[in-house]
């Protein structure tokens, strides 16, 4: 039996694209986070969610209006912005400085959750643990994602995470939430091998 | 991003708003516990100030240090200028100690235009001759902006000796960039023949005071630069503050919500009266603070980046 010839070129490869989290898994997703978020601080006193734009910042509000939905208590939301923090500011052309907003009380001898949207490398992590420590001293620190896909440069863990993506390094995953980009999904794009 | 920042009329309402917004997170910094940024670590600025200055100088070395760059302050009195240094000369000294940008003030109108271009860092103008001051003019514009919550749409009047000002200048750049309606007034002598078609289509002269007040939401009073007059453009001081001064009955012609402004150092008496100077109305000390927050945010936006 005679094979085929084999094609001599490949037809190019499209870039897939897997949609990971739909509109509902993200909303049963922070469901999640915000229940456990309610376990692990005994009932969110004295917490504070601080989220880091763009999309932690939406997350960070969803998370509040959960808590206070399950639990009936308000969870002071704020939002740090990282842009001076950050280690790659010389790499790039200047980026422009976003609003930091910190809720009335303040962070001081309270607990924050930074909240964001990937956990990738761990360096927008790090930037927001220096720039938290410059406006002032909480008594913990935890991080809440709504994905974790792995290769971390640096020692940092996730508190809460929404959803484990294992990813090749070539791989991109892109949140998108109705606040910002009118949709909530989370898709995961193909480095094209 | 721009390169440097030279002229007032360097700046597109674009980048002018991108300024003044950056300028708005950086104001936060000053009410914070740790008063310092780490965004400009390990970046050298230079003050380089051929002219006395107080304000300027110290505000740009606080902008600078709240960004966490390293400060070299150069000042032409007790340098290699007295023993007759050229500026290119210095200027390729700074360029060898590795400045990335230089802070410049000097007597002579374009020095910084020249500066940027024999150094490879960024240049700022800090105040040339009687020609520019553009940093002064943003941070007028963003005190403006604070005081009366927008730009579009303000008028303006620019009071005195606007021959001699650099303040004025870049001033009526930025404002007519930003949508604001100047109106120059002052003594014929004092206020060039060709400025306004010159420098922003519809920008007003007007030689009299009173008949300007009642209209504007800004009145800033310029001083009156005795250091660069050497010819007589007015009778005497009297005359010059009778006519063109703001004092109390003309503070209480200006609309209820007008601010008055004043770029210092105050002439008290002559331009203005301690009872204007010292009056809620006026924002003199609220300039000052906020010509911190603006020179950081300029300093950010020039060596934040990789801009090259």
């Amino acid at each position: 039996m005679a094979y085929p010839p084999a094609a001599r070129t490949s037809p190019p490869r499209q870039p897939s694209v897997k949609v990971i989290l739909t509109a509902a898994d993200v909303s049963r997703v922070v469901d999640r986070i915000a229940h456990q978020i309610l376990e692990k601080t005994q009932g969110a006193a004295e917490t504070v969610l601080l989220g880091i734009p763009t999309r932690g910042v939406p997350l960070a509000r969803r998370l509040a209006a959960r808590i206070s939905t399950f639990e009936d208590v308000t969870v002071p939301v704020g939002v740090l912005d990282i842009t001076l923090y950050r280690d790659d500011l010389r790499r790039h052309a200047t980026r422009a400085v976003g609003p930091t907003d910190l809720p009335p009380g303040g962070i001081d001898g309270r607990r924050v959750i930074l909240v964001d949207d990937v956990l990738f490398s761990g360096r927008t992590v790090r930037a927001a643990l220096d720039a938290l420590s410059d406006v002032g001293r909480p008594a913990s620190v935890q991080l809440a994602v709504l994905v974790d896909r792995g290769h971390r440069q640096l020692p940092i863990r996730a508190d809460y995470v929404g959803k484990n993506i294992p990813t090749a390094l070539a791989e991109s995953v892109k949140v998108t939430l109705a606040e910002t980009d009118g949709a909530d999904e989370v898709k995961l794009y193909g480095g094209g091998q | 991003m721009i390169r440097h920042l030279l002229s007032g009329g360097d700046l597109d309402a674009a980048t002018a708003t991108q300024i003044l917004d950056t300028a708005t997170e950086m104001a936060t910094v000053a009410g914070r516990e740790v008063k310092k940024l780490p965004a400009l670590r390990g970046r050298t600025v230079v003050n380089l100030f051929y002219e006395d200055s107080t304000r300027t100088r110290i505000s740009f070395e606080a902008a600078a240090k709240r960004l966490s760059a390293d400060v070299i302050n150069f000042s032409a009195k007790g340098s290699s200028v007295t023993k007759g240094e050229s500026l290119k000369d210095t200027a390729l000294t700074l360029q060898a100690m590795g400045a990335d940008a230089v802070v410049v003030r000097h007597p002579a109108s374009g020095a910084p235009h020249r500066l940027a271009n024999w150094v490879d860092g960024s240049v700022v103008n800090a105040g040339d001759g009687t020609h520019e001051h553009p940093t002064q003019a943003l941070l007028d514009a963003y005190t403006m902006r604070s005081r009366l919550g927008r730009l579009a749409g303000l008028h303006v009047a620019i009071v005195g000796d606007v021959l001699h000002s650099r303040v004025a200048r870049s001033n009526v750049l930025l404002l007519s960039t930003l949508g604001a309606k100047v109106t120059l007034v002052g003594p014929p002598t004092l206020i060039p023949v060709d400025i306004s078609p010159a420098l922003a289509p519809g920008t007003d002269v007007s030689y009299d005071l009173d008949a300007v007040l009642p209209g504007v939401d800004v009145v800033m009073m310029l001083r009156v630069q005795r250091e660069r007059m050497n010819d007589s453009y007015f009778p005497s001081a009297r005359e010059y503050a009778r006519r063109y001064g703001l004092d109390g009955p003309r503070l209480r012609r200006l609309p209820e919500h007008a601010i008055v402004m004043h770029p210092g150092p105050m002439n008290r008496g002559m331009e203005i009266t301690p009872e204007v100077a010292d009056s809620p109305r006026s924002t003199i000390v609220e300039q000052v603070a906020n010509g911190v927050s603006v020179r950081m945010a300029v300093l950010y936006l020039l060596l934040g980046g990789n801009n090259r």
